[in-house]
């Protein structure tokens, strides 16, 4: 069952000259889904870094078919293709093994302007996975706020810091009880890879979002967004899980946490080396703050524990 | 072939099922609805053999079909009225992907305010998107337009949109013939296009391009589209040959004989208009009609070609263009007599919109009209 980093196929999606900033986390979390899922795969985008990232026409920097389609589109277009193949591959008119179809987007294509017919696809139970690398903004139109953004992170439409907490995407999709959904981290690539293969293996709507930090957009070293990802988990603020038809399971260290086996590590250690929350750390009111955000983590923890005995 | 008498929907549907398609995704609105329903009927019963895709929305029924379109599927998909409005940037992006699509509206009036009956602002509204637009009106029509539109979009790659009228064409029962499958089989084989978005093809579709290389796709669209209208006619031929049936070319022109006033407007109000051009003859008015039978792309040449030196053209606008005072048809036909040497008079209204009853007596009092203006 467990995989080891020299298990993994060489294949890469992402090939050299890919336009993407350094750090970036679509790509690295894109070359690991890419080995997990082979090459007989067909990408769906919306408008979003990743796009962005496949520099211009004629080139591209992903190896595998991608359709670029528009922002609220994915989960339609995701349905629509994979039910394509099915009349097709039936009727004999293409050969072989049914290619894997599978959506790549940001949260704002998964959060906002597309949750309907994501919501919609997980209902009809159409057989494909739908990433959601999560980097909590708008990140290629600037960094601006999307539902994903979190409590006081500042992004180009937050400028204070925002107001109001983000909304919890994986969540809906657990009690959607759809055949297969997981969160992951890149801090945790093995996971990551058996997660994807995992909903390679099961037929139906399968839903995988991964926490991305965005070094521009979070404004930390492009060096660090393995770091941060593993701060996110350790801290709370990023929980690993995986559900099957809504059965939850917590993953670890997520699990020894909600166990209360081990501690959280300050969520200020996760927030610090973000310029996102600069001025929440330098707020005369900072410590409540903190304390708000350690007792809502503690909050959802209890929650998906207990979530999980059902 | 077998003469049946049913409702303009259900021809709709006859021939979407002798199309053989592959997958159906609708989202339902009046008077639309009859047309999905009737596909998913046949589909789930094994009438069909293809998949029917339940989506959320009209912007999601778009998004799924030309990604399906994409992978070398045969689609079909109906709407109306605020549904093809709220497709309006996937229509864009099939038509700019060069997707072989076919869709039917059934035209119905746009809010505000609300109201289910018909005029074409839902299509004309969609008039740029790059989108071929053919204009029904008998349910015959419907049922070999359907057909006809398979064959033009996969030799052009260019959606087709065909129109008619809600309620009275989608509802209103009428005879019509369906031809044999293996009729349709013969005219219009499996799709197989020469390329698709699959692994065994690779490539990728519809990349972020740079300025220089932006320009031809988008010009390249609006040279072929020009193209279709003799791709449309030289397959109506064809259709026509192999069934008998035979609904005009570009326009379907009523009593052209000497005639010098021309009626000119487009669906099911074109067939009244015939009755129209009948009380104008009796009047010793030299009237013809001309039903337009594809609105886009608008057929200026063979307009011009109709037109005699002199002739009085009288425009019956189910629509508005908002900001040139009148239809779109009008502006259209304008445009495209405006480099004739000799003189045509044109002159249109606006009327019938959101189902207003436009009887042959109320043609012929707007005709006189009209003709009045012109003096
Ligand atoms: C209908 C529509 N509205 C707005 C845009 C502009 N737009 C392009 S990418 C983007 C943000 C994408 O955000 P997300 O999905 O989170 O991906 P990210 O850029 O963060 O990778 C926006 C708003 C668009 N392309 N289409
Ligand atoms: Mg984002």
């Amino acid at each position: 069952m467990s995989v080891k980093i020299k298990d993994m196929p060489d294949i890469d999606y992402v090939l050299p000259g890919s336009a993407a900033c350094a750090g970036c986390p679509s790509a690295i979390a894109l070359r690991i889904v890419g080995k997990a899922l082979g090459e007989n795969a067909i990408m769906v985008m919306t408008p979003s870094c990743a796009v962005a990232s496949i520099g211009l026409l004629p080139k591209s920097c992903y190896s595998i078919p991608v359709l670029n389609i528009c922002f609220a589109s994915a989960g339609a277009s995701g349905g629509g293709l994979t039910l394509a193949l099915d009349a097709l591959y039936e009727k004999g008119r293409l050969q072989g093994e049914k290619p894997t179809v599978f959506t790549w987007i940001g949260d704002g294509g998964t959060y906002d302007i597309g949750l309907q017919g994501i919501s919609a696809a997980a209902e009809r139970n159409d057989d494909f996975i739908h990433f959601c690398y999560n980097n909590e903004a708008y990140s290629n139109t600037g960094v601006q706020r999307s539902g994903a953004t979190p409590l006081h992170a500042v992004t180009t439409t937050t400028p204070l810091g925002k107001e109001v907490a983000r909304k919890n995407v994986p969540l809906l999709m657990l009690e959607h009880r759809i055949p297969y959904m997981a969160t992951a981290s890149l801090a945790y690539p093995l996971d990551l890879y058996r997660k994807v293969e995992k909903a390679k293996s099961v037929k139906g709507f399968k839903y995988i979002e991964i926490l991305s930090p965005c070094s521009p957009g979070w404004k930390f070293a492009a060096s660090d967004t393995v770091e941060l990802s593993k701060r996110a988990v350790k801290s709370g603020s990023w929980l690993l899980w995986e559900a099957e038809y809504g059965k939850l399971t917590l993953n670890n260290p997520t699990r020894l946490l909600a166990e209360g086996k081990t501690q959280p590590i300050p969520v200020e250690e996760y927030l610090k080396d973000q310029g996102r929350y600069a001025r929440l750390l330098k707020h005369p009111q900072k410590e409540e703050y903190l304390a708000a955000i350690e007792a809502e983590i503690r909050r959802e923890l209890t929650f998906m524990a207990d979530r999980a005995k059902l | 072939m077998k003469r049946i008498l049913d409702t303009g929907n259900a021809a709709c549907a006859l021939a979407v099922k002798a199309a053989k398609v592959d997958m159906v995704a609708a989202y339902p609105i009046t008077p639309q609805t009859s047309v999905a329903e009737k596909l998913a009927a046949y589909i789930a019963e094994g009438e069909m053999d293809a998949k029917y895709l339940p989506v959320e929305s009209e912007h999601s029924v778009m998004s799924a079909v030309s990604a399906a379109a994409a992978a070398g599927a045969r689609t079909f998909t109906a709407t109306s009225s605020q549904g093809l409005l709220y497709m309006h940037e996937i229509l864009h992006y099939a038509a700019g992907g060069r997707l072989s699509l076919v869709m039917a509206n059934v035209n119905r009036a746009i809010c505000a305010p609300w109201c289910l009956y018909v005029d074409h602002q839902d299509a004309v509204s969609q008039r740029d998107t790059g989108w071929i637009q053919l204009f029904a009106a008998t349910t015959q029509e419907i049922y070999d337009s359907v057909i006809l539109a398979y064959k033009v979009t996969e030799e052009i790659n260019i959606p087709v949109m065909v129109n008619y009228d809600g309620f009275l064409l989608s509802h209103s029962m009428m005879p019509f013939e369906i031809v044999d499958q293996e009729i349709i089989d013969g005219f219009l084989p499996p799709f197989s296009p020469a390329w698709r978005l699959h692994p065994q093809w690779g490539g990728t579709f519809g990349n972020v391009t740079p300025s220089d290389q932006y320009p031809p796709y988008r010009n390249s669209l609006a040279a072929d589209i020009v193209k279709a209208g003799e791709i449309i006619e030289k397959n109506a031929r064809e259709y026509q040959r192999l069934t008998g049936h035979w609904h005009g070319g570009l326009f379907d022109i009523y009593r052209p004989e000497g005639a010098e006033v021309f009626l000119l407007s487009m669906g099911s109000m074109a067939a009244e208009m015939e009755l129209a051009v009948d009380i104008l003859r009796e009047e010793g008015v030299p009237a013809a009609g001309l039903r337009l039978r594809v609105f886009r792309p608008f057929p200026a040449r063979e307009l011009c070609r109709i037109l005699p030196g002199g002739a009085r053209l009288l425009v019956f606008d189910r629509n508005h263009a908002f900001g040139t005072g009148s239809g779109a048809l009008l502006s259209e036909a304008k445009a495209a007599l405006f480099d004739r040497k000799d003189v045509i008079k044109v002159t249109g209204q606006v009327m019938g919109l959101g189902g207003e009853d436009l009887p042959a007596a109320y043609l012929v009092q707007k005709a006189r009209e009209m003709m009045g203006v012109l003096k």
